[in-house]
C-alpha cells in the first residue's frame, strides 16, 4: 500500500474530482480565487447549473455565500420563460406555506419542553424512552376516539334516545332460549361502600353493566330518522380499524430514519462508524452527563474491540471444544424450555382455580375474592419479574458474545411476557368451551358459567391493566425509594453492594409493550379500555421522570441496539402481531355468547361478513367470494413466490455489481497514485 | 416580553431572509436572537446583528460548554477575517441551522466532515481519526484506548470506510458511511 504523503498534495489538489468536492464543500475564502482560475471551462457552467438545482440554504456555505446564491437564482429566474418562473415562485410558496404550518403544529407536540430537558441531561438513548412513551399515549388516545364514535357513542344515542334514534332489536329463531339468560349481578340496594371498590378493581358488579364492557352493546342496530346503522358490522370494521391503524403507523414509524444496508451483511448497530462519528450526542447540555456519556463511550469501544477479539478466539475454536459447547447450550436450552413449560403450566392451573373459585357464590363479598380474581394478574407479574432474572443468570454459561448474550436474553424476556397472555387466554378458552357433561350442546360454549363470556375475557383483561399500573406506580415507590434512602444514609457494606438502581431501558420497554398488548387484545372486549391506557401511560411519563431524574444514573452499559428507537418499534411489532392471534381466534372460531353483545344473531362473531356480503350486488359478491376461494389463494400465492424469487435474485446482482466496483474504485485509485508519482519523477 | 421585544429589534425583511436562507423556524430564528444578545455586554445589544462575538463568551452557553467538539465548531462556523473564531449573529444562525431538525442530512454530514477534520487537509487520516476517538472518551489521560486498541480502531473504521483504500476517508465516503448509520441523524443535533 503506497503511502499518502509520497505524491505531492499540489498535484491531488488539482485533479477534477478533489475540485467537485471543494466546490461542494464551499472552500474558505483564499482558496476561491484558485477554484476559479482551475475550474476552466467547467466552472461557470456547472457552478450555475449547481446554484438552480437546490435552494441557497441546502448549500454549505456561509451566509454571505448563500445571499449571492440566492441573487444569482432569482437573477437566472427573471431570465426564464413565464410558466417556469410561475412554476418556481408557486413553489416557494408552497414551501414558505408548510414550514409556516409545520412550526405552528411544533407547538401542539405533547411535552416537548420535558422531553427536550430529558435529551440535555442524558442524552438521546434515554430520550428515546419518552418518546416512545409519548407515541403510546397519542396511539391509545386515536383508538380510543376509534372505537368510541363508532361503536360507544351510537349506542349512547340510542340509548338515550336523542336525535329521534331507536333501537332496533333483531330476534333470530333458531337460538335455543336457554342460551339468552343472562342476568349479571349489578348491585342492589344498600351495599357497603367497599364492594362498590372492589367492583371497580375487579370489573364486577355495577361496571359490569356499564359501556366499559361488551355486555352493554346489545343491539342489533341503530335507526337514526332514516338511516339504518349496521351495529354489528360497524363494531367488527372498528376492531380491524384499530389494529390496521396500530400496525401502519408503527410500521411507518420504525422505517422512518431507518436506512439498512441491504448490500453488506454488516450489522448497522455494530459498526464502529457509527459509534465514533455518530457517538457523540450534540444535545448534551449539563458537563455531569457529559462526563458520563465519556465514559460510556469508552467502554462501549473497549468491549466491541475485545469482543472482536473473542470472535476471534472463537473462530479458532476446535471440533471438541466446540462439541462441549453446543452440548451445553442445547442443555441449557432445555431448562429454559423446561422452566417456560413450568410457568405455563402455573398459569394455566392459576387461572382454571381463579374462574372456579370467583364463581362461587358464597364468597361472592369477602375480601378473599378479590385475591383469588387477582391471582392470575400477580402470577403473570412474578413470572415477568423473575424469568429474566434467571435467563440473565443461565446465558453466563452458554458462552456467547456479549452483544449476542443481551440480544438473545431480551428476545427471550419479550416471549416469557407475551406468552404469558396467551397462555391466560388460551385457559381461559378451555374454561369456556369446557363441556364436561353435554353443557355446550344448546350454545356452543358453557353457557351456565359464562353467559357473556366476552365480558369475562374483557374483564380478566382489564383486571391485568389495573394489576400492571399499581405494580409500575408501586415499585418505585415502596422498592426503589426507600433502597435509595438505604444507600445514601447507610454505609454498610451489603447495602453499598447492592448499590443504587439503574434506569435499565430495556426493562422499561418491555413493561410497556405488555401492557400495550393487553390494551390491543382487550379493546374487542372492552371498547372503553384505551382510555385507561392512554390515562396511564399519561401518568407513567412522570413517574419515570420522577424516578430518572432521581437515580441519576443511566445503566452503565448502554447497548447501542437496545436502546434504539427501532427496536422498540419491532417489539411492539411482535406484540401486535402476537396479539392478532387470539383476537383471531375469539372473533372467527369461539361461537358469539348470545345473550349479550351484538353478534348475538350470528354463530361466530365473523359471521357479519359474510352476511353483509350475501346483501352485495350478484357481481360485486361473485368477485369477492372469488377471492375468498381457494383457487385464487393459490394463483396468488404463486404469484407472490415468483415475484420474491425475482427479487431475490435482483438483490443478488446488484451485490455483485457493488463488490466488483469496489474493487475497481481500489484499483482506480492505486494507479491514480502510480501516475502522480511517475509524473513527479518525470518532472525532476 | 421578551419575544416581542428582540422581535422588533431584527427588521421584518432580515427575519424572512434568514428564514428563506436557514432551515430555522421564525420562533427560533428569534430565539437565537435573545441567546445571542445575551452573551453581549448591555451597551451592545442594540445592533447584535453586525457585533462579532469572541470565542470564549461563545463557549459558555450550555449548548457547547460541555461539547468536546466546541472548538472545532467555533473554527468551522466563524467568518471572522482575523480568524480569532469569533461568530457574528448570522454565523450563530448558520451553525444553528446545520444542527437542527429539519436540515437535510447532507448538509450535515458536510459539516460533521469539516469538524471532524481536525488539520483541515480535506481528508481524515490517521491522525484526525485518533485526535476524534480521544475527544470522544475524555479528555484525562486514564480515559484514552491503549495504543495498541486504537491502532485496532483504526483499522475497523478505515476497513468500514475507506472505499478507495487510499488510507483516508473523503467526503464522498463520509457521506456515504454516515447515510448508513441510524445514529447520525439524532444525535448531531443543537435545539435551543
Amino acid at each position: 500500500e503506497e503511502p499518502h504523503g509520497a505524491a505531492p498534495v499540489g498535484f491531488l489538489q488539482e485533479l477534477p474530482s478533489c475540485q467537485s468536492a471543494r466546490r461542494r464543500r464551499g472552500g474558505t475564502q483564499e482558496r476561491r480565487p484558485a477554484l476559479l482560475s482551475t475550474a476552466g471551462s467547467r466552472g461557470a457552467g456547472t457552478l450555475l447549473q449547481d446554484a438552480d438545482d437546490c435552494p441557497a440554504r441546502e448549500h454549505p456555505v456561509c451566509m454571505a455565500e448563500k445571499r449571492r446564491i440566492r441573487d444569482s437564482q432569482q437573477a437566472d429566474t427573471e431570465r426564464l420563460s413565464r410558466w417556469k418562473k410561475w412554476r418556481r415562485t408557486s413553489s416557494k410558496a408552497l414551501k414558505k406555506a408548510l414550514s409556516e404550518v409545520k412550526s405552528l403544529s411544533a407547538y401542539l407536540v405533547l411535552w416537548r419542553h420535558d422531553i427536550h430537558n430529558i435529551e440535555g441531561k442524558f442524552g438521546t438513548g434515554i430520550q428515546s424512552y419518552f418518546s416512545f412513551l409519548r407515541f403510546m399515549v397519542l396511539l391509545n388516545f386515536v383508538i380510543f376516539i376509534l372505537m368510541f364514535s363508532f361503536v360507544t357513542l351510537p349506542t349512547v344515542i340510542s340509548k338515550y334516545k336523542i336525535f329521534n334514534s331507536t333501537i332496533v332489536y333483531i330476534s333470530s329463531k333458531n337460538i335455543e332460549d336457554i342460551c339468552t339468560i343472562y342476568e349479571p349481578s349489578g348491585n342492589k340496594g344498600l351495599v357497603y361502600f367497599y364492594i362498590y371498590l372492589k367492583d371497580l378493581l375487579s370489573g364486577t358488579g355495577f361496571l359490569e353493566m356499564t359501556s366499559l364492557f361488551y355486555g352493554y352493546y346489545s343491539i342489533d342496530a341503530v335507526s337514526i330518522s332514516i338511516m339504518n346503522y349496521n351495529f354489528p358490522l360497524a363494531y367488527l370494521l372498528a376492531t380491524f380499524a384499530y389494529l390496521a391503524l396500530s400496525f401502519l403507523w408503527t410500521l411507518k414509524r420504525s422505517v422512518e430514519g431507518f436506512k439498512h444496508n441491504l448490500v453488506h451483511d454488516a450489522d448497522p448497530f455494530q459498526s464502529y462508524c457509527n459509534k465514533v462519528f455518530a457517538g457523540w450526542d450534540f444535545c448534551i447540555t449539563d458537563p455531569s452527563a457529559a462526563w458520563l456519556k465519556h465514559c460510556s463511550l469508552l467502554y462501549e469501544l473497549q468491549t466491541d474491540l475485545q469482543e472482536e477479539k473473542l470472535k476471534q478466539r472463537i473462530a479458532e475454536r476446535r471440533m471438541k471444544e466446540k462439541l462441549r459447547i453446543y452440548s451445553l447450550r442445547i442443555f441449557i436450552n432445555i431448562i429454559v424450555i423446561a422452566i417456560l413449560s413450568g410457568c405455563f403450566y402455573t398459569i394455566y392451573r392459576v387461572t382454571v382455580f381463579s374462574q372456579e373459585n370467583s364463581n362461587d357464590i358464597d364468597n361472592a363479598n369477602s375480601q378473599i375474592n378479590l385475591l383469588v380474581q387477582y391471582l392470575p394478574s400477580m402470577v403473570i407479574t412474578l413470572a415477568n419479574f423473575v424469568g429474566p432474572l434467571i435467563f440473565s443468570f443461565l446465558i453466563r454459561f452458554e458462552d456467547y458474545t456479549p452483544a449476542f448474550e443481551i440480544k438473545l436474553t431480551l428476545l427471550r424476556c419479550v416471549f416469557v411476557r407475551l406468552a404469558n397472555i396467551g397462555v391466560l387466554l388460551f385457559s381461559l378458552w378451555s374454561q369456556i368451551s369446557h363441556c364436561g357433561s353435554d353443557k355446550c350442546k344448546p350454545c356452543g360454549y358453557n353457557y351456565k358459567l359464562y353467559p357473556c363470556w366476552e365480558s369475562d375475557v374483557g374483564q380478566e383483561m382489564y383486571k391485568l391493566m389495573i394489576f400492571d399500573f399499581i405494580v409500575i406506580l408501586a415499585v418505585p415507590l415502596f422498592v426503589d425509594f426507600p433502597r435509595k434512602l438505604l444507600v445514601t444514609h447507610c454505609s454498610c457494606k451489603l447495602v453499598q453492594w447492592f448499590g443504587y438502581k439503574e434506569f435499565e431501558i430495556s426493562d422499561n420497554v418491555l413493561e410497556i409493550i405488555y401492557g400495550q398488548t393487553i390494551c390491543w387484545i382487550g379493546t374487542f372486549f372492552s371498547p372503553l379500555l384505551p382510555a385507561i391506557a392512554t390515562i396511564k401511560y399519561f401518568i407513567i411519563f412522570y413517574v419515570k421522570k420522577i424516578v430518572l431524574i432521581q437515580t441519576r444514573k443511566p445503566a452503565a452499559r448502554p447497548i447501542r441496539a437496545s436502546s434504539s428507537k427501532f427496536f422498540f418499534l419491532v417489539v411492539l411489532l411482535i406484540g401486535l402481531l402476537l396479539a392478532f392471534i387470539p383476537l383471531g381466534v375469539s372473533i372467527a372460531s369461539i361461537p358469539s355468547s348470545k345473550a349479550c353483545g351484538p353478534f348475538r344473531n350470528f354463530n361466530t362473531s365473523w359471521e357479519v361478513i359474510p352476511n353483509t356480503v350475501l346483501e352485495f350486488p350478484t357481481g360485486l359478491q361473485q368477485v369477492l367470494f372469488g377471492m375468498a376461494s381457494e383457487a385464487f389463494a393459490v394463483t396468488f400465492f404463486l404469484i407472490l413466490c415468483i415475484i420474491m424469487f425475482y427479487i431475490i435474485a435482483l438483490a443478488q446482482a446488484h451485490k455483485r455489481v457493488v463488490e466488483e466496483l469496489r474493487e475497481q474504485l481500489v484499483l482506480e485509485s492505486r494507479d491514480k497514485m502510480f501516475l502522480i508519482r511517475k509524473i513527479t519523477e518525470a518532472q525532476r | 416580553g421578551a419575544m416581542g421585544g428582540s422581535a422588533s429589534l431584527i427588521p421584518r425583511d432580515l427575519l424572512g431572509e434568514y428564514q428563506e436562507l436557514t432551515f430555522l423556524s421564525k420562533q427560533e430564528i428569534l430565539l437565537a436572537y435573545k441567546r445571542f444578545s445575551e452573551l453581549l455586554p448591555k451597551e451592545e445589544r442594540e445592533n447584535a446583528c453586525s457585533v462579532r462575538v469572541p470565542k470564549s463568551q461563545i463557549l459558555t452557553l450550555p449548548e457547547l460548554r460541555a461539547n468536546p467538539f466546541q472548538h472545532r465548531i467555533c473554527h468551522v462556523f466563524s467568518t471572522s477575517e482575523t480568524r480569532d473564531d469569533s461568530m457574528s449573529f448570522e454565523d450563530f444562525l448558520d451553525m444553528l441551522s446545520v444542527f437542527s431538525d429539519s436540515a437535510t442530512s447532507d448538509i450535515k454530514s458536510h459539516y460533521a466532515f469539516r469538524i471532524f477534520d481536525f488539520d483541515e487537509d480535506g481528508t481524515l487520516d490517521r491522525k484526525d481519526l485518533e485526535q476524534l476517538v480521544n475527544c470522544l472518551t475524555g479528555q484525562g489521560e486514564e480515559s484514552r484506548l491503549s495504543s495498541a486498541e486504537m491502532e485496532q480502531l483504526i483499522k475497523n473504521i478505515l476497513e468500514e470506510s475507506d472505499i478507495d483504500k487510499d488510507g483516508t476517508i473523503n467526503l464522498s465516503e463520509f457521506q456515504h458511511v454516515v447515510s448508513r448509520s441510524p445514529d447520525f441523524a439524532s444525535s448531531f443535533k443543537i435545539v435551543l
